[in-house]
């Protein structure tokens, strides 16, 4: 794992004092406010979505519904859009299934915050615009059902009264997420390519 | 001048197309082979979203039938007739149908991939390309359509991890368990992001289909990939195949081979190194449902045991199926238990055929699959039922895994799953070996 800034908890000033920074118009980057639903450690990708689905179900709603169901089959049914995941370290181990990030994004969910993830899985969720966040500290202060805040701009996370800072993203990563996700910014790049080259 | 590098500075060095890379740098590289198997139609979808023709370097893809193959539905079959589809219309010239087998051992056997290249598949196993010094790494659909298009993709530079091996393995005990008893000792965290890169004196009293097994399930430890450093053996195997498939002549494949091979150097920097003796290693079982959650034998001898299932990328080799053929000799599969085998690929299984184990298994009660991953992620060929156990030569155990949540799967090598069979519960092969 990347050695991480260590993050600061900060005395809360003001509830509703979230830095809102409106730069971009990318959905990823404005603040996102749900519930928290907390798991564990080593949180795998056969349990986020399971493999005898991976040949037959395509589309975004149907993958929604067996999101997480073989560990928590409560999730998909209650699960409201802009909750949030936070879970232990290495979610997402396991499989390079890119349905792991796509159905948990169609049910709703807009970030994961987690002590670390898996290689794989961090990469799928960036390259489709779901925000992944190394967030120890964060983690520490979750709690299942509590509302939670973050502000990807200003990097820092809200939970009950603690502002939470995290580290900023990779470059590359930063730029395909305001992308919206890898296809649209190869979409981007091919296009100037092909400008460039008239 | 010096250098002191990992494998990985230097694979990815050289496919960037840089003289040096530290650790953490972020560069784009051009993959010598990409990888998909029944995954390609649903890659072909995203690949579609880009409005381009065709794939813009169609012979560095590499595809296989092989995840639900022979299709068990028709919406599996349908998934096949994409990918066929698809591999027509961009000319893809490396393209194996069902019974093949599955990807890491095909594109192994076809010398798809050679010492020193970059592989990366929309499968995580890739890191199995590995056991002969190639830097394999899994990666997503959306990235595989992104290689597609541009022929290149970001990766970071991985720190490195060294492992050790020294001395030699008892009677009985398999590559098998030296890699379940890594992957339960360093745990499914332990080598997250980092390249696992093997050195020592035991890894060459490993023979080549087993020393397949260590890279293949270093995706159990979160690694971005792992390392083996190729020997005359690696190369003697891997040209012989590459001059089989492009008829060019043994001693000039054989150069080709070496000349590509990379090693680390002697001083290169580590975040950790960890020795393992290989005499002290015992038969290793992972229990349900974690990978790394890995006993001796003797902590679950005696499990009833519904299904033995020998095969997949991880222990479908021929050597695999010889073991079982020993153990299994002139006895029977217990009343209630099934074995189950399904080779890694139709060479195995012609091997198998022509040396009469197959005879042998066959006779014992075994059943045959077609070659393929079968049931390893549930999706046909040997699913279990709800409550069912299933001893597995495979690399995963995850809950749900081979299709049904309330089946617990137990990992071991083919001989304790064989052993098992004929048992009807988890028990180690008797090394005596009495007939
Ligand atoms: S055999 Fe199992 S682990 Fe190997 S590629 Fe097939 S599904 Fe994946």
């Amino acid at each position: 794992m990347q050695p991480l800034r260590l993050p600061a908890i900060l005395p809360h000033p003001i509830l509703n004092g979230m830095p809102k920074k409106s730069s971009s118009t990318s959905p990823t980057h404005q603040t996102i406010s749900g519930r928290i639903w907390k798991y564990g450690d080593d949180i795998n990708t056969d349990v986020i979505f399971p493999g005898k689905y991976t040949y037959t179900l395509r589309e975004p709603e149907e993958m929604a519904a067996h999101a997480l169901e073989d560990l928590d089959p409560g999730f998909a049914s209650a699960v409201q859009p802009g909750d949030v995941i936070v879970a232990g370290r290495n979610f997402g181990n396991g499989s390079s299934r890119e349905q792991a990030v796509t159905c948990l994004r169609a049910a709703g969910i807009e970030a994961i915050v987690a002590v670390s993830f898996g290689r794989i899985y961090y990469r799928n969720a960036i390259n489709n615009g779901l925000l992944a966040i190394v967030c120890p500290q964060a983690v520490e202060s979750a709690e299942q059902g509590q509302s939670i805040q973050i502000d990807p701009h200003a990097h820092i996370i809200i939970i009950s009264d603690q502002e939470i800072e995290f580290p900023a993203l990779s470059q590359t990563a930063q730029k395909i997420l305001s992308a919206g996700g890898l296809i649209p910014y190869v979409k981007q790049s091919l296009k100037s390519t092909a400008g460039s080259t008239g | 001048m010096t250098t002191n590098e990992t494998f990985a500075q230097k694979a990815l060095a050289r496919s960037a197309g840089l003289r040096h890379v530290q650790t953490g740098q972020v560069v784009d590289v051009r993959p010598d082979r990409i990888l998909s198997h029944d995954n390609t139609a649903a890659i072909a979808r995203i690949f579609a979203e880009f409005g381009l023709e065709r794939v813009v370097d169609p012979d560095r893809l590499a595809i296989t039938l092989d995840h639900a193959a022979p299709p068990p539905t028709p919406l599996h079959a349908q998934n096949h007739a994409e990918v066929r589809a698809f591999v027509k219309t961009n000319g893809v010239r490396h393209f194996f149908e069902v019974g093949r087998g599955i990807c890491h051992q095909v594109l192994s056997e076809e010398a798809l991939v050679l010492p020193g290249q970059l592989i990366l598949g929309a499968d995580s196993h890739s890191t199995h390309f590995g056991w002969l010094g190639a830097f394999g790494a899994g990666i997503g659909r959306s990235e595989v359509a992104a290689l597609w298009a541009t022929g290149e993709l970001w990766l970071r530079v991985p720190e490195s991890i060294r492992i050790v091996l020294e001395g030699r393995l008892s009677e009985g005990v398999t590559s098998k368990d030296l890699t379940l008893h890594l992957v339960g000792s360093l745990g499914a965290a332990g080598g997250l992001y980092k390249s696992v890169e093997f050195t020592g004196p035991g890894l060459e009293t490993l023979s080549l289909e087993s020393r397949m097994v260590l890279p293949n399930m270093m995706a159990e430890i979160g690694a971005k990939n792992a390392y083996l450093p190729p020997d005359n053996a690696v190369f003697d195997w891997i040209a012989n195949r590459l001059s089989a498939r492009t008829g060019v002549p043994l001693a000039t494949c054989r150069e080709e081979v070496e000349s590509g091979t990379i090693y680390p150097d002697h001083d290169a920097q580590y975040t950790n190194e960890i020795t393992f003796d290989l005499s002290t290693i015992e038969v290793q079982v992972a229990c349900p449902h974690k990978v790394d959650n890995v006993q001796p034998i003797s902590a679950v001898a005696g499990i009833r045991v519904d299904q033995a299932f020998i095969g997949t990328c991880t222990n479908g080799r021929l050597e695999d199926i010889a073991a079982a053929a020993e153990i299994v000799k002139e006895k029977h599969v217990a009343t209630g238990t099934r074995l189950l085998i399904i080779p890694a690929s139709s060479a195995v299984l012609l091997d198998a055929t022509e040396l009469g184990y197959v005879t042998t298994l066959l006779k014992a009660g075994a059943v045959f699959g077609p070659p393929g991953c079968g049931p390893c992620m549930g999706n046909h060929l040997g699913v279990p039922a709800p409550g069912e156990v299933c001893i597995s030569s495979a690399n995963r155990n995850f809950k749900g895994r081979m299709g049904e949540p309330e089946a617990e799967i137990y990992l071991a090598s083919p001989a304790v799953v064989a052993a098992s069979a004929i048992a009807g519960h988890i028990t180690a092969p008797n090394p005596k070996r009495h007939a």
